[in-house]
């Protein structure tokens, strides 16, 4: 079993899933010759051709628009949007459209796009590319969301994002794209979309997070001392409600650790449904661990803007001693 | 061309006794329509707007289910198999990529057929309009872009949105043909329209043709078109409807007569009135359906809400 990174394994499963079945076709800007800014789709183009790996013009909306129509005629389109920031141009093709089409049509069309773009912070990049805007994607009816955490979560869940036959917003973390390495199984398997991963078992406490926070929960775990029950969701919608009021029920206390703005965020969703299902199994109030409702800093203060250990130590800590 | 115009009246009628919702009628540009929805095959697609009941009809969707999607009811749109048409688009210029996505798709599967795409003057306007046609230019696509320029969206005229002399010279930055055709004259149209497909379906890429016509009705049901343009023109343009122009063709070379008239009125009479007919008696939708197409398998968050019906 080959060691690699999570940009590693989502190419190989692109290149599998583009060799098992030719429907599906990746497009995007500098996809094509340049592999994608971040490499995922390289060596793409070599192995499949220019018809199936389309370098675009420099369209955002009109790359959603076309995966649509695409998607609708018969191929499976993995668009990349070259940054998540990116991605606003296109919320009228993903709201009004990709989503909608077989509601629309009352279930003549369907429309298996997947939407993969680079998310989240970390890297100390430009403005406009280290946001966290997936409660927005959540919102939508008839969208799925994934996050993967692990190099092997990523390539089992962008094979079942590709074969889901509804629009898959794809979210990388780019943070770890290239931050660690693991054993990834080489023959192709799947992570079901909607199930999360028990990261750690604990009785103390639930945290539940996804994305590049993960790292940061175990740390802060196990710096803590304190025996945290780990949740990484994968799939915000839908979200893996029973693994999570199982883990609530069992630990009766919760942390929601997210690196997105906390008015809104995704951890509002978790903690409500939580309420709506556990609430009398709680010890104390839950606590969530965010972003800030500030705009995301460039590099020199973006350290200050990402819950860190220390942070979530404190919720913990909080939490704990209630 | 009748048929689409009984058919709006029929529905502005209906739309005003409250059994329709908001309604878009055509009349006017029932050549632009029908011409140019002829001059495709059966299997070759079709990505509407909002106002293509002519398209629709020339290529003979059911009636009823026009009727019952302008009358809230969604399944209007569950296209019938041996139709490749979209359902109707309402944001403006949105649909004008799908069309691109879906040539692509024809492309690469080496299918030989056709993209006829429809728009208006005001989505010229937009970016999608522009993401798609520089996207088909690209690849060169077999897309028919069939742009009905008929002078207003809503109460903006042609003249406020595009400093452009015509539409249709837009091409020319996309690379590929522009044509700009007489939207009233249904011979026209169908011969620059067969060209263009023709054109398309031996690989030689798309085309736009702006269809030079007029709305002689209200944007909607919901608009009143006299608080911003004039009678005269309206008038004017009424003149040259293209039904009347097509019917004075037809006398000319003694195509139409009393009798040919009184039968075809009969004919259509009896078509829209068994389309109202089918479509009142269509029972109402079971609430469950407005889950049951959000998704492929429905989720547990929607499985739960239902409940709550």
């Amino acid at each position: 079993m080959p060691v690699m990174n999570m940009v590693n394994a989502l190419n190989l499963a692109l290149r599998q899933e583009m060799k098992k079945d030719n429907s599906v076709v990746v497009l995007g800007e500098d996809v094509g010759i340049n592999g994608g800014v971040f490499r995922v789709t390289d060596g793409l183009l070599k192995l499949y051709g220019k018809k199936r790996v389309i370098d675009t013009p420099l369209a955002e909306s009109g790359i959603i628009g076309a995966s649509i129509g695409m998607a609708i005629n018969g191929l499976r389109p993995v668009a990349e949007i070259q940054f998540s920031g990116f991605m606003y141009s296109t919320f009228d093709q993903i709201i009004s459209h990709a989503s909608r089409i077989r509601n629309r049509s009352r279930g003549r069309y369907s429309c298996p796009v997947v939407i993969r773009t680079p998310y989240s912070g970390g890297i100390k990049a430009l403005e406009h590319h280290s946001e966290s805007m997936e409660a927005l994607y959540t919102h939508i009816p008839g969208i799925k969301v994934v996050i993967p955490s692990t190099p092997a979560d990523a390539k089992g869940l962008l094979i079942s994002a590709i074969r889901d036959p509804d629009p898959v917003i794809f979210l990388e973390p780019k943070r770890i794209y290239r931050a660690v390495k693991e054993y990834v199984q080489e023959n192709e398997y799947i992570i079901p979309i909607g199930k999360a991963r028990l990261v750690r078992e604990g009785n103390q406490v639930s945290i539940i997070c996804w994305g590049a926070m993960v790292r940061e929960c175990e740390r802060a775990v196990l710096q803590s001392g304190i025996d945290a029950e780990i949740i990484d969701l994968r799939s915000l919608k839908p979200f893996d409600v029973d693994l999570i009021i199982e883990s609530v029920k069992k630990t009766r206390r919760v942390v929601v650790v997210h690196e997105a703005p906390k008015t809104n965020g995704f951890g509002a969703e978790i903690i409500a449904t939580i309420n709506e299902n556990a609430l009398l199994y709680l010890d104390a109030p839950p606590i969530r661990v965010t972003g800030f409702d500030s705009v995301i800093p460039l590099g020199k203060l973006e350290d200050v803007y990402l819950p860190n250990v220390e942070r979530i130590n404190k919720a913990l800590q909080k939490v704990v001693s209630f | 061309m009748l048929l689409t115009r009984a058919f709006d009246e029929k529905a502005l009628l209906l739309q005003r006794q409250g059994r329709l919702g908001t309604y878009a009628v055509s009349r006017g540009q029932e050549a632009a329509q029908i011409g140019s929805a002829l001059a495709l095959k059966n299997d070759d697609w079709v990505v509407p707007s909002f106002r293509e009941q002519g398209v629709f009809i020339a290529l003979g969707y059911p009636l009823h289910q026009l009727y019952q999607y302008w009358g809230w009811d969604e399944r209007g749109m569950n296209i019938p198999k041996k139709f490749s048409i979209l359902p109707i688009t309402i944001p403006v210029s949105a649909q004008i990529p799908h069309a691109v996505g879906i040539a692509y798709a024809l492309k690469l599967r080496n299918e030989k057929k056709v993209v006829a795409c429809y728009f208006g003057d005001g989505g010229t306007s937009k970016g999608d309009f522009h993401e798609g046609l520089n996207m088909a230019g690209v690849w060169a696509l077999p897309v028919v872009f069939i742009c009905q320029n008929n002078q207003w969206a809503i109460s903006v005229s042609r003249k406020k949105q595009s400093a452009s002399k015509t539409l249709a010279q837009k091409a020319i930055s996309y690379g590929f043909e522009g044509i700009q055709v007489d939207g009233n004259d249904v011979f026209g149209i169908y011969k620059v329209v067969s060209e263009a497909v023709k054109k398309a379906r031996s690989g030689k890429g798309p085309s736009l043709i702006e269809c030079f016509t007029y709305r002689i009705g209200d944007h909607t049901t919901s608009d009143d078109a006299s608080r911003y343009r004039s009678k005269k023109e309206v008038e004017s343009w009424i003149k040259k409807d293209p039904i009347e122009r097509l019917r004075k063709y037809m006398k000319k070379k003694e195509m139409w007569t009393k009798m040919y008239e009184k039968q075809l009125k009969k004919k259509i009479g009896k078509q829209v009135k068994e389309a109202v007919e089918r479509f009142e008696k269509i029972p109402k939708q079971n609430p469950e359906e407005m889950f049951r197409y959000v998704y492929a398998e429905m989720p547990w968050f929607l499985k739960e809400e239902m409940r709550d019906i």
